[in-house]
């Protein structure tokens, strides 16, 4: 990541992989990943990044305890079902 | 993401004290809610509190919602704010939700360049690797973690995350940007370390 284009980028990529990236910064990452390795790696591994914490987070729900509770909390404990 | 539901609540009703659509605005948001604090304070106990004392203040000012943003939209930001009070009474030197938004110039370059994608499935997903995400994202600035959950775990639009923050849509793509290579450099030294584990005979 010393080369000066990298740097340069870097900021950009976040919005690259969302597909939000205005047309002329797109079309100059995607001509320098063409020929740069290491940006690919980051791309890569960022996408990667996210996915893993999105997929992780949705096994953790709140347990049927945690609901009652709440609901009990709220003075709603007529409406456990 | 809870339009459908919200349209079904009625506003007047809530606001006469109906019971039962206090229980059904409390069914729509509470997993929401729920996992929305337990990524921020890393802890389930922690995280049931900020669930209940949310919906105790969504009830206790519902006259107050004045139906310029959505419902949803209100709910959440009450919900981080509640969360980024606990985080500022544990740790008052590290959170202020007015945080200046950092700009390019102080990006950290990345610098581990490992490709770990290839890495299995199940060591991704292994209780030790959910272990070091929570740490990542435990380390991250609580403005950062805030933007992080609502955009890539929560899965709201730049445009609702700054809503419920109060922050610009700019300021909202450059905390987001920070959030994810902070987290794909912490990423990287622990799956990194996994994969030459794996390349090197034991």
């Amino acid at each position: 990541m010393s080369h000066e284009q990298c740097r340069y980028l870097l900021g950009s990529l976040s919005e690259y992989i969302d597909g939000t990236l205005e047309e002329s910064l797109c079309h100059a990452i995607e001509q320098h990943l063409a020929g740069c390795d290491n940006c690919r790696v980051v791309i890569d591994t960022l996408r990667k990044t996210v996915s893993l914490y999105h997929d992780e987070a949705q096994r953790e729900t709140a347990s049927e305890e945690v609901h009652q509770r709440l609901l009990k909390r709220l003075n709603l404990d007529d409406f456990i079902s | 993401m809870n339009k459908t539901n919200q349209q079904s609540l009625s506003l007047d009703a809530l606001r006469a004290g109906d019971r039962a659509e206090y229980a059904r605005l409390v069914e729509n948001y509470y997993q929401f809610v729920y996992r929305l604090a337990l990524k921020m304070l890393g802890n389930p106990q922690d995280a049931e509190d900020i669930l209940q004392d949310t919906f105790i203040k969504v009830f206790r000012h519902l006259d107050t919602f004045d139906g310029r943003s959505n419902l949803s939209t209100w709910i959440y930001r009450i919900a981080v704010n509640e969360a980024l009070m606990f985080l500022r009474k544990k740790q008052p030197e590290l959170v202020s939700i007015d945080q200046p938004v950092e700009t390019d110039e102080g990006e950290q370059d990345p610098v581990q360049i490992v490709d770990w994608c290839c890495l299995p499935e199940n060591e991704l997903m292994s209780s030790e690797a959910k272990a070091h995400l929570d740490q990542a994202m435990s380390s991250l600035p609580p403005g950062l973690r805030a933007v992080f959950i609502l955009r890539d775990i929560q899965g709201l639009s730049t445009r609702e995350t700054s809503e419920v923050l109060n922050i610009s849509e700019m300021a909202v793509k450059t905390r987001l940007s920070r959030a994810r290579l902070r987290l794909r450099e912490l990423l990287t030294e622990y799956f990194g370390e996994r994969l030459v584990e794996r390349k090197s005979p034991s």
